[in-house]
């Protein structure tokens, strides 16, 4: 079980979390989705630590993440797994030594054990011989796979999505949604999931939560989503451009005419 | 209203100035803490060491001989005049030992190595690079900045060295091919006048310089934000940070030691 507990989060005048509660159970996937810049980001980066709260507490298996530090954080993060918007491999190490990181630098598994590990990592992504190539030689879609075989390489409990269908053409963003499912019931693990791509969210989401203006303002299973009565919710899942979220803004006036 | 913001201002101001020291600072102990925590990646620290001493040697090399050579010029002309110009040799010896050894070869890594670090740090940053290795249970210190600090705390006393040598052997050129003072006279005038303290405050100099260069550069590529544009503001800042604390901290060094030698 995942609590968020009334979380603040600021960045200079900006206040990106105001008070947002989450519950998140063992084993689901929890989509949380939100227009872009609105904290969805930050909250992950709360929940696994690499960010500090101003208040709140983040509760993951009774402890409370927010006052970790040093061997226990480190110990915590080694069950989390993080795939992140653009991928963030290491650029001078190679796709081998980026999915075996965490086993090189943490555990006294030999080379060849690795090495195996890394293959079975890719091969849960879909990619074969890969191994020795650099990632600047890799195409988008495959920085994201590999990125996402670095994060189940030492076989987390817990998987952190952020914006995982973004910067990928359709056909790609579906296969990464396949996967998600996949690795989802083959390693079964929490994940929790941001995204504004609304897709995505339906396909993979076991509950989804709408991030809006520092709180969870909604949350439930994607039929629940689908069949809304929040104005702002139903705004932001059908993409309309007029609505509560966008109310006072610019293009949300005649101003050509 | 007008009161107010002009007060606030400057005290906005001081404020971000002392918690970019503090942050340095901070920066600074963390490093000599992790220092001595296992494990020791001593693949990397090797890199690094390749990177900022064995890369650095043929622009050290030019930088270091054309200084000698041109000091030699420069002091021959006033030298000629009172019949000195054996003192040539003293001069370039003292001069490169004591100042431009360590001070010209601190510039020149700043901007050669203490850039590049800031450089990739930075783009480590804004590609979240260093969030993933926290994620991946490793301190971004340890693993980016320890490696970094040590080579340039190893290396740069050594390109030191290297630069009074290949600088006198500039002056030796100007003086014996030019000058046409005797072989054996320049290299007695050139080591004749040369202390030990004379070298060691030259190291001891190039010691602060390459702790200045590791830490400014690596606190400004982990405070980068922005994209391509930040990364490329806080290179920019980085050098000229590191430019003007050398030049500082070598005033503030060279007086320590003239007032202790008194």
């Amino acid at each position: 079980m995942i609590d968020v507990i009334n979380l603040y989060k600021t960045f200079g005048d900006n206040q990106v979390l105001k008070g947002l509660n989450l519950s998140i159970g063992m084993g689901v996937t929890q989509v949380i989705i939100g227009c872009s810049g609105c904290g969805k980001s930050v909250l992950l980066k709360n929940i696994i630590g690499i960010l500090k709260p101003e208040t709140g507490q983040v509760i993951i298996d009774g402890q409370d993440v927010t006052k970790m530090a040093g061997n226990a954080l480190s110990a915590l993060r080694m069950t989390f797994g993080m795939l992140f918007q653009g991928s963030a491999l290491f650029d001078s190490l190679t796709v081998a030594e980026n999915v075996g990181f965490n086993l090189i630098e943490h555990t006294d598994l030999g080379s060849q054990t690795i090495a195996k590990r890394i293959k079975e990592a890719l091969s849960l992504v879909g990619l074969y011989g890969i191994e020795e190539l650099m990632p600047s030689e890799l195409s988008g879609g495959m920085r994201k796979r590999v990125g996402l075989a670095r994060a189940i390489a030492m076989r987390p409990k817990i998987i952190l999505y952020d914006e995982p269908t973004t910067g990928v053409d359709p056909i790609m963003a579906d296969a990464v949604n396949e996967l998600i499912i996949r690795l989802h019931d083959k390693l079964e693990v929490t994940s929790i999931v941001v995204t504004h791509d609304m897709v995505s969210a339906y396909k993979i989401g076991s509950r989804i939560a709408m991030l809006y203006d520092g709180k969870i303002i909604e949350e439930g299973s994607p039929d629940e989503i689908k069949n809304t009565n929040n104005l702002t919710v139903k705004q932001f899942i059908t993409g309309a451009a007029k609505g509560p979220i966008t109310e006072g803004e610019s293009f949300n006036h005649n101003v050509l005419v | 209203m007008s009161f107010n913001k002009g007060f606030n201002e400057p005290i906005a101001k001081f404020k971000s100035l002392m918690r970019y020291i503090g942050g340095m600072v901070i920066l600074f102990i963390e490093t000599i803490f992790w220092i001595f925590i296992p494990p020791f990646r001593k693949r990397q620290m090797l890199d690094q060491m390749y990177k900022v001493g064995v890369s650095s040697l043929p622009i050290v090399f030019l930088t270091s001989m054309f200084t000698g050579m041109v000091l030699a010029l420069q002091s021959a002309h006033q030298m000629q005049r009172i019949s000195a110009q054996m003192y040539i040799a003293s001069l370039v010896a003292l001069s490169m030992v004591r100042e431009l050894g360590p001070v010209l070869t601190a510039l020149v890594v700043a901007g050669r190595v203490g850039a590049s670090i800031t450089a990739e740090l930075g783009t480590m940053k804004v590609t979240e690079q260093i969030d993933a290795l926290e994620t991946l249970a490793t301190n971004p210190i340890k693993y980016l900045v320890v490696p970094r600090f040590l080579a340039l705390v190893i290396m740069l006393p050594i390109l030191t060295i290297y630069a009074d040598f290949v600088g006198m052997f500039g002056g030796y050129i100007v003086g014996v091919f030019k000058l046409h003072i005797a072989s054996n006279m320049y290299l007695n005038m050139t080591f004749n006048p040369l202390g030990l303290k004379d070298l060691y405050t030259g190291l001891l100099k190039s010691v602060i310089f390459a702790i200045i260069i590791s830490i400014i550069s690596c606190y400004e590529g982990f405070r980068t934000s922005g994209g391509a544009e930040g990364v490329g503001r806080s290179t920019t800042l980085s050098v000229v940070t590191s430019f003007m604390l050398i030049i500082a901290a070598d005033c503030l060094i060279t007086a320590l030691f003239y007032f202790i030698g008194q």
